[in-house]
């Protein structure tokens, strides 16, 4: 037997904001997250602008001595995901089986800072007093074992690391294992933060970012003529999905249903997409959900804002959804968001969440003249009213990896 | 020796998140102050760095409360 499977909480950190509202009512108004960067001195650096999360405490969320021992990428995912079990209402301990709730906070990198810091102290102190600490913080799959260890989750736990598809992998993931019986209840999303002298370094050398460092907040602009490159954010997205059975027994309140999942390799090369990959991933979601590629009404695009990025998923979508491509709408919220790497896919289903939920589709701002070949409806710079009831998104990583999500407005 | 569990004192304040009343001589890293191993090893190295001495791994198994760090200290610098 299939289980019916729901997302009954969520919950964000990102440059946009830390609760929901904030967050929706800032991508709803079209407003940019991205600044020049402040963390660190970036004058010798071709891109010095980021989606950062400021003003952020970790001590306000996480007791002092965990908060020491977590890499930010952790103390973001730990924030999202308490936010989203209370905004779930359930209380692991007291309402369920634990064994029956699994973690899977995925991220793309991992504990990049933590590595930065002991590598430096490696350097300049010797190998002695390179801190016991340094690998439980870095590894990438701590995200998942702080979040099952904090709230006593012992049910399947488990981390994706995709590159940027890691996020929508997370939540595709735990829909099958809850739809399969593994589970009732996955804590689900990814989280980043890779805003750091080798992380910008490295992607500034992969000439993968956008270097519009004196307008910032036009800096990202996805399926723009005049688009240079990504922008990076950080932050994290973490959804709550549950059985049906299991929401409705505690009457929870039920944003959608997830019903289609999607993953594929594009067996091609390590950064460079190849549109048959996307195509296939999303073949293969719309399959899953059975549904007609018509019904789709939203696509929350991976449209990072690179060059051949955003043209690529152009194409894949007109050979996955043929003629409805042309009507469907699509925006990419990194126009906004920054690219949150493999906390993307979090973020966005978090997104694609709050749209069918609220009638409301997120533009793409930045969208002032569109790429001849990037010719479909991306929502321009106006948040655009809509009944939604199905909802797509892609999220495509280095390495070729494909991952995407379908979710519906729920009906019982 | 107020010194030296004053400096302890801070350390083991700032590394363990423990109250100041809670750092007695008589507190044991693991069992009152909540330590695990590796806290422990992180501890040492700070010592270390503190009171610039080196304390053998051998020496660090067989501490395991606030009064014998500050005995350790006070014998080796």
């Amino acid at each position: 037997m299939k289980h019916r499977v729901v997302v009954t909480g969520m919950g964000v950190v990102t440059a946009l904001g830390k609760d929901l509202d904030t967050f929706w009512n800032n991508i709803t108004n079209g407003k940019s997250g991205v600044s020049h960067i402040e963390s660190f001195d970036v004058s010798e650096y071709p891109t010095q602008i980021a989606a950062s999360v400021k003003d952020f405490n970790p001590e306000d969320y996480i007791d002092r001595k965990e908060a020491r021992k977590m890499d930010r990428f952790v103390q973001f995912a730990v924030t999202a995901a308490s936010s989203a079990l209370r905004d779930s209402g359930l209380n692991i301990a007291e309402d369920t089986d634990p064994e029956r709730v699994g973690v899977m906070i995925g991220s793309g990198i991992g504990g990049l800072g933590t590595w930065e810091d002991q590598h430096n102290i490696l350097l300049q102190k010797g190998p002695k007093r390179v801190s016991p600490f340094f690998i439980p913080m870095m590894i990438a799959n701590m995200a998942s074992g702080h979040v099952s260890i904090l709230f006593g989750a012992k049910g399947p736990n488990s981390t994706a690391v995709t590159a940027c598809a890691t996020g929508t992998h997370s939540i595709g993931d735990s829909y099958k294992l809850i739809q399969r019986g593994d589970a009732d209840v996955m804590i689900c999303g990814g989280a980043e933060a890779t805003i750091r002298p080798t992380g910008l370094a490295g992607f500034c050398s992969m000439r993968a970012m956008s270097t519009r460092n004196d307008e910032p907040e036009k800096a990202s602009r996805p399926f723009d003529s005049g688009r240079d490159g990504f922008v990076m954010g950080e932050g994290s997205g973490v959804l709550i999905l549950e059985s049906l059975e299991h929401a409705q027994k505690r009457g929870a309140k039920i944003y959608a249903e997830v019903i289609g999942y999607g993953l594929s390799g594009d067996a091609h090369h390590m950064t460079e997409p190849d549109p048959n990959g996307p195509e296939r991933c999303m073949k293969m979601a719309i399959r899953d959900a059975g549904i007609d590629p018509n019904e789709i009404d939203y696509i929350n695009a991976h449209g990072t804002s690179t060059p051949v990025g955003d043209r690529s998923e152009t194409i894949a979508i007109k050979r996955a959804l043929g003629d409805h491509a042309y009507k469907v709408a699509i925006s990419s919220t990194k126009s906004m968001t920054g690219h949150l790497l493999g906390a993307a896919g979090g973020v966005e289903g978090v997104i694609c969440g709050l749209t069918l939920q609220n009638g409301v589709i997120a533009p793409t701002i930045n969208l002032d003249n569109p790429d001849p070949e990037c010719d479909l409806d991306y929502v321009p710079d106006e948040a655009r009213q809509c009944d939604v009831q199905v909802a797509m998104s892609n999220s495509f990583g280095f390495g070729g990896h494909n991952a995407t999500i379908i979710l519906k407005k729920f009906e019982a | 020796m107020s010194d030296v569990l004053d400096r302890v004192k801070r350390i083991v304040v700032d590394r363990l998140g423990a109250d100041e009343a809670e750092v007695t001589l008589e507190a044991s890293f693991k069992d009152d102050l909540g330590a695990d191993s590796l806290d422990v090893v992180e501890l040492v190295m700070e010592l270390e760095d503190e009171f610039d001495l080196e304390i053998s791994d051998e020496d660090a198994e067989k501490i395991t409360t606030v009064g014998e760090v500050v005995n350790y200290i006070q014998s080796h610098t």
